[in-house]
């Protein structure tokens, strides 16, 4: 989500962003691909045993909610919950496309029927409820969809009494359903008030990128807040910020080096020491689930 | 009657030829030729019926711009209208005091009540002042500071809601913009009191609902609530931000539409014209919504409350399942 009041965008510049995903780096045959930072060419089975990040540059490739969910949860333990959850078009919203269309496409590359899987697994022993959010899904924006899927995680981990955990990546409320998109921020902070009234954790990995309406919401209301190295984090995009104030941004402005300068998150934790943060934090919180 | 060229916006084109048209008697009745008086009343009936008949049917994108009008009542015109001994209270405690947000306490008729607001300016200087009524992390914080004083002591919390979004600035995302709107929502679902949102002008985005959580949302007739910009939206989506007013259209962002999606409870009337043309009268509709829908609200407890808002919020959203 983007505020806007004077026309700002008027120049459609491309976004060297929107290259960040790692599939579209691939080379044919998908045996070597190259880091988007530095362009080394990196052998595919390599840099997944580096949970893809560039071992010569410390680049973190995005990930998809699979690799996320494989990376951080224990093998086998992970059980999904409200897959069938799915955005419907009920706007009749046409833009360059039908939403109904957009949404079908997304399905068709990401291979997911929403931005976000949810369910309940394990973390070195310790049961969460745990969320991801996948970018290439319509640039992990937030639907009602989406909304009622984390809205739900929450109500699992105060039901199971578990620690929440969810990794965001999103760029925000999806335009495509108008006010809906809005009031998802309304309902799942909501339904963080009630987690936090009934003293269930709830930790919160910001990833690249995180931005708007979910920045806005339930990405930043964790307990704990942990960012993946240059992350960009935020609330406006910097190019919204940018052309407002007509000004060059700071060097590092939302990169999560940044935001742990500015007192807004706790860790920046590189990707490969992940999963002993959580677990350090999970064996903090000590909650065993019913 | 003044006759104000400069307040009526471009697709009010048919009400300026006629406002011309008086002048131009005028002229002529300087050399005495013509009964002023008849024909200028005769033609101010036209006005009317034009204006009535161009505001029974506005386009969303008209709807912005009568949202948007430079002399569209702020919200310290209204607390002037509708609040007795209004003070006014300032800072958030921790770093400054954002103008952008006006908040305070005050007593509707015999009730004491905590107002939140934003506030823009009715002209280029009120305006940077105000920041345009885009607020800085300080002033959400502000707000939660002023609405947890009302929730200690049992007040009603009655917000008004005009803001183009939350301000993007280097400053604004260095002090967690977003992380004062997120603490805002999810603290407006604890508050233990009744508590009635406005939105009186523009309804923009997070900066918006960062203090539109009420048990009751209403919006002004003419007042718009969307999730961006028509401009953002039609640069984005569209590619092209003129096309706004396809944007507008298709986000669905006037009171008609978000009553229908079920996103707000009710649309509180305003002059032909637009409230800009009666500031008094628009006050009073407020006055009139904002009594009719605190009473039953007085009546239930804190826990009937913080379950009438999470069950209204918690519904919202529309998707499929299975
Ligand atoms: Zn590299």
């Amino acid at each position: 989500m983007t505020i806007s009041i004077h026309d700002f965008f008027k120049k459609k510049k491309k976004r060297k962003a929107q290259a960040h995903t790692s599939e579209k780096l691939d080379i044919p045959g998908n045996l070597w691909v190259r880091c988007y930072r530095c362009g080394t060419t990196i052998y595919s089975k390599d840099l997944e045993t580096a949970l893809k990040v560039c071992p010569k540059c410390n680049y973190h490739f995005r990930l998809s909610a699979s690799e996320r969910i494989s990376f951080t949860v224990d093998e086998g333990t992970f059980e999904e919950i409200n897959p069938h959850i799915k955005s419907t078009d009920f706007l009749s919203f046409v833009d360059s496309k039908p939403y109904a269309k957009r949404l079908k496409d997304a399905e068709m590359k990401s291979g997911l029927p929403e931005v976000i899987v949810t369910g309940e697994g394990k973390i070195n022993g310790w049961s969460v409820a745990v969320g991801a959010m996948d970018f290439s899904f319509m640039g992990g924006s937030m639907g009602s969809a989406v909304g009622e899927k984390v809205t739900r995680l929450f109500e699992h981990a105060l039901h199971r009494k578990i620690p929440a955990i969810i990794f965001s990546s999103s760029g925000g409320a999806r335009m495509q359903e108008g006010i809906m998109s809005l009031m998802q921020m309304a309902k799942t902070s909501s339904a963080l008030g009630r987690l936090r009234e009934n003293c269930i954790p709830y930790i919160c990995v910001l990833t690249d990128p995180t931005t708007g309406g979910t920045t806005a919401s339930f990405a930043m209301l964790g307990d704990i807040h942990i960012a993946e190295p240059n992350a960009l984090i935020g609330f406006a995009g910097p190019r919204v910020i940018e052309q407002t104030i007509r000004q060059k941004l700071p060097a590092g402005f939302q990169r999560s080096e940044y935001l742990e300068e500015h007192g807004m998150v706790d860790i920046v934790s590189p990707r490969k020491d992940l999963k002993k943060v959580l677990t350090n934090i999970l064996s903090f919180f000590d909650f065993k689930g019913e | 009657m003044e006759l104000d060229y400069k307040s009526l916006l471009p697709f009010e084109k048919p009400i300026a030829e006629l406002y011309k048209k008086i002048e131009d008697l005028q002229k002529m009745a300087r050399h005495g030729k013509i009964n002023l008086e008849e024909e200028t009343k005769l033609i101010q009936k036209r006005i009317q019926k034009t204006r009535r008949e161009l505001f029974a049917e506005l386009t969303p994108l008209q709807t912005v711009q009568v949202a948007r009008h430079m002399g569209r009542p702020t919200t310290l015109d209204y607390i002037g209208q509708i609040f007795e001994g209004f003070v006014e209270l300032r800072g958030d405690r921790n770093f400054s005091n954002d103008p952008a947000m006006i908040c305070g306490i005050g007593k509707l008729d015999d009730l004491s009540c905590v107002v939140v607001g934003h506030q823009k300016g009715k002209n280029t200087k009120e305006n940077i002042a105000r920041n345009f009524g885009m607020a800085q992390p300080e002033g959400y914080r502000k707000a939660l500071r002023v609405m947890r004083v009302a929730d200690r002591f049992g007040k009603p919390i009655i917000s008004f809601v005009d803001t183009p979004g939350a301000y993007p600035g280097i400053g604004a995302e260095e002090r967690g913009q977003a992380e004062a709107i997120a603490k805002n929502l999810r603290a407006m679902a604890e508050l233990h009191v009744p508590f009635i949102t406005i939105i009186t002008g523009e309804g923009g985005s997070g900066g918006a609902l960062g203090i539109g959580m009420g048990n009751k949302v209403m919006m002004l007739e003419f007042s718009i609530y969307s999730v961006i910009s028509p401009e953002g939206c039609a640069s984005i989506l569209f590619r092209d931000a003129t096309k706004a007013s396809l944007a507008a259209e298709a986000m669905k962002i006037t009171a008609k539409d978000l009553l229908k999606l079920g996103v707000i409870d009710e649309i509180i009337k305003e002059p032909i014209g637009g409230a800009h043309q009666d500031t008094k009268l628009t006050a009073q509709n407020i006055k009139k919504a904002i009594l009719t829908n605190l009473k039953p609200l007085m009546h239930m407890t804190s826990r009937e409350l913080i379950a009438d808002r999470y069950n209204k919020f918690r519904k919202m959203g529309i998707f499929e399942n299975g």
